[in-house]
């Protein structure tokens, strides 16, 4: 039987999804809904978002055949370069679907959280493009780590609200926006991955799937057949897997590897791996697996990649996982940084830590001559330069 | 026979479980039902409550850190039960709750004598599809949580569903703790009152001191205190804030 990859009427995938939410967030949830049932088909509103993402995003973004890759695994590997599109990250894909819906429900002040920075970069700028105001929840440790984007936020006129409960990462940011939105149901949430209470998967989902869809246009061209063998992405929150695979879903001759942080070791106790260590449980808004201990209380994961370090995962994953379309991999800090270093000496692209992760599974995998595979290289690592350099200068001699 | 129905006004307070100590309970109930309380609710704790602000966050923190989850819960609240006679409410996220298996909670809740289950992030349609059904098995009602925006047909159908318990008004769209601005939404809470028809209807949500209470019992049938009254556990200052909230009561009863 075939995996549904679209939710049913409550948000449900499978048995996963749904809006687990205070009543104080049914009314804003609602609006949103009907907003976007009715903006996705809204002709003008479609002619609007791909110009953009064409105009000022850069799309499509190139699907470029990496030479030493290539050439190490014997096959043909692709590298969809999202990692090129306008603020470095695939994550403007969405914020320009979002804002363009926030715009004609009226609103007038965005929020958002942020991991890695690179949503709230991505968000900051197209609130800055349409003349709306613009608040981003971000951890306190992440505002450590990944300083320049908090930079580029506030000089795109965002205001960056530290958030410093729990482990002061994702979870918290995204913690800290919901509960601001409770307290002003007025503003847009504008969420930065396939998280949180239906409409939100699916409609991050529907943005980012002009990835896969350019994928299968591109590799037609490429190699004259639209189906590769593999497609390989990143996931924390799941957004730009979700775009990378969404086309390919029902093409069940296609892999779909989905690349989580195993941190310093999957059963290290300080791992990002949800899929493995996670069960069924509730986390903003979703019913999904997420990582928690015998008491339902959520555990604070851990990645060197502030991108992944999220204990859920959004449940379009959860299902796709469990029922067997999607293939889960755990890549470990270390992995990911060998992975990033060996892109940027050999190919001349240094990758964002987060896409690291998906570049280091091809070591993992049997692949045969000249198979195809698309990595989805979600983003740029200009962010990472400070955890990178610490680790060259770490690892000097053996680099 | 509805356990929350009275002629007077009432009075609720909210206490975290576990907070500031493992054992704080016990006595935490006493104080209440000594100086009158009419109803009690008891937080379980969760790491990342949603729909509150930073007091109950910490305290609900704090109490896990002290080892409070819901077997430790169910074990004091055995060990109180003869003591205490005012009803008592248990107000807690889902997770938890679905981690220690819906089954079992609700049989361990009807054990202890709960006589209502506020879980704020289970929608009511999630509620009827799949749980009521065994809610009603246990005989544990299942307490709505409604704010001014509601929908009237969604207030009246609620209300309908928990003759037995009440309906639990928050103020505002906020969370927790928050400032609320009670006179402007009293013509609100007034029709929402009358939308209730037989079934109690409480506010809850930034109740912090008498003058906020005799606001609730305007139009309402009682108020629930929460953030000022862990904030006077925090001060030690339970006995007074109490005695303050009291002297509302009595004036209106
Ligand atoms: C470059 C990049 N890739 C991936 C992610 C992870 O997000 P998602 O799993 O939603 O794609 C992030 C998040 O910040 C990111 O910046």
């Amino acid at each position: 039987m075939k995996t549904s990859y679209k939710p049913d009427k409550l948000g449900f995938y499978g048995e996963y999804g749904g809006a687990f939410i205070p009543e104080l967030l049914k009314i804003p949830v609602q609006e949103l809904s009907a907003a976007f049932s009715y903006f996705k088909e809204d002709p003008s509103f479609i002619l609007e978002f791909e110009q953009l993402l064409k105009d000022y995003v850069g799309r499509p973004s190139p699907l470029y055949k990496s030479t030493h890759l290539s050439n190490r695994f014997q096959a043909n590997i692709y590298l969809k370069r999202e990692d090129l599109n306008h603020t470095g990250s695939h994550k403007i894909n969405n914020t320009i679907g979002q804002i363009l819906l926030a715009k004609r429900m009226g609103k007038t002040t965005i929020l958002a959280e942020t991991g890695a920075g690179q949503h709230g970069v991505a968000t900051a700028t197209v609130c800055a493009l349409t003349g709306l105001k613009c608040v981003v929840f971000m951890g306190e440790k992440d505002i450590e780590r990944q300083y320049p984007n908090v930079q580029r936020m506030r000089m795109l006129g965002a205001t960056v609200i530290p958030a410093t409960s729990g482990s002061k990462t994702l979870k918290d940011a995204t913690n800290e926006a919901i509960r601001h939105w409770i307290n002003h149901p007025d503003s847009y949430y504008l969420i930065g991955s396939v998280v949180g209470p239906h409409p939100y998967p699916e409609m991050v989902a529907h943005f980012q799937s002009v990835i896969s869809k350019e994928i299968k246009v591109q590799l037609t061209h490429a190699t004259g057949k639209e189906l590769p063998h593999r497609v390989i992405a990143c996931v924390g929150g799941g957004s730009n897997a979700a775009g990378a695979f969404y086309e390919f879903y029902e093409d069940e001759e296609v892999e779909l590897i989905a690349v989580e942080a195993a941190g310093e070791g999957v059963y290290s106790g300080l791992s990002a791996a949800t899929s493995i260590l996670g069960s069924d449980g509730v986390i903003h808004g979703s019913l999904t697996l997420l990582m928690q201990d015998r008491d339902g209380q959520i555990i604070e994961p851990h990645s060197i990649s502030a991108g992944l370090d999220y204990p859920g995962i959004g449940p379009l994953h959860a299902h796709t996982i469990r029922s067997g379309r999607t293939k889960a991999c755990p890549i470990t800090d270390d992995e990911a940084l060998r992975a990033a270093f060996e892109l940027s000496r050999n190919e001349g692209v240094i990758p964002a830590l987060e896409s690291a992760h998906a570049l280091a599974v091809l070591e993992k995998l049997t692949i045969q001559p000249n198979e195809v595979i698309v990595i989805n290289l979600s983003g740029r690592g200009d962010k990472d330069m400070q955890t990178y350099l610490e680790y060259f200068t770490k690892n000097h001699e053996s680099i | 026979m509805n356990p929350f129905k009275k002629q007077d006004k009432q009075l609720s307070i909210f206490i975290t479980a576990g907070y500031p100590e493992l054992n704080s309970l016990p006595e935490q109930l006493n104080l209440l039902q000594r100086n009158g309380v009419d109803f009690i609710e008891i937080g379980i704790p969760f790491s990342d409550p949603l729909a509150d602000g930073p007091v109950i966050q910490q305290s609900s923190q704090q109490a896990i850190r002290n080892g409070m989850n819901l077997e430790v819960l169910f074990e004091q609240l055995k060990e109180t039960k003869s003591n205490i006679h005012v009803p008592l409410v248990l107000m807690g996220y889902f997770n938890p709750i679905l981690q220690f298996g819906i089954q079992r909670f609700l049989k361990e809740a009807s054990v202890c004598g709960i006589k209502g289950v506020i879980i704020p992030d289970l929608p009511f349609e999630i509620y009827m599809r799949s749980y009521q059904e065994e809610f009603q098995k246990y005989d544990v009602t299942f307490i709505p949580l409604i704010t001014p925006k509601s929908e009237d047909s969604f207030i009246k159908m609620v209300s309908e569903n928990s003759r037995n318990g009440f309906v639990y008004l928050v103020s505002q769209h906020a969370t927790t703790g928050s400032d609320i601005q009670f006179i402007s939404n009293q013509s609100r809470y007034a029709d929402i009152r009358v939308l209730c028809g037989e079934t109690p209807l409480f506010l809850g949500f930034g109740i912090r001191n008498n003058r906020d209470l005799a606001s609730a019992y305007l139009e309402c049938d009682g108020g629930i205190v929460g953030t000022a009254f862990l904030q006077a556990i925090t001060e030690g200052t339970e006995n007074e804030f109490l005695k303050t909230l009291r002297e509302v009561t009595l004036q209106e009863g």
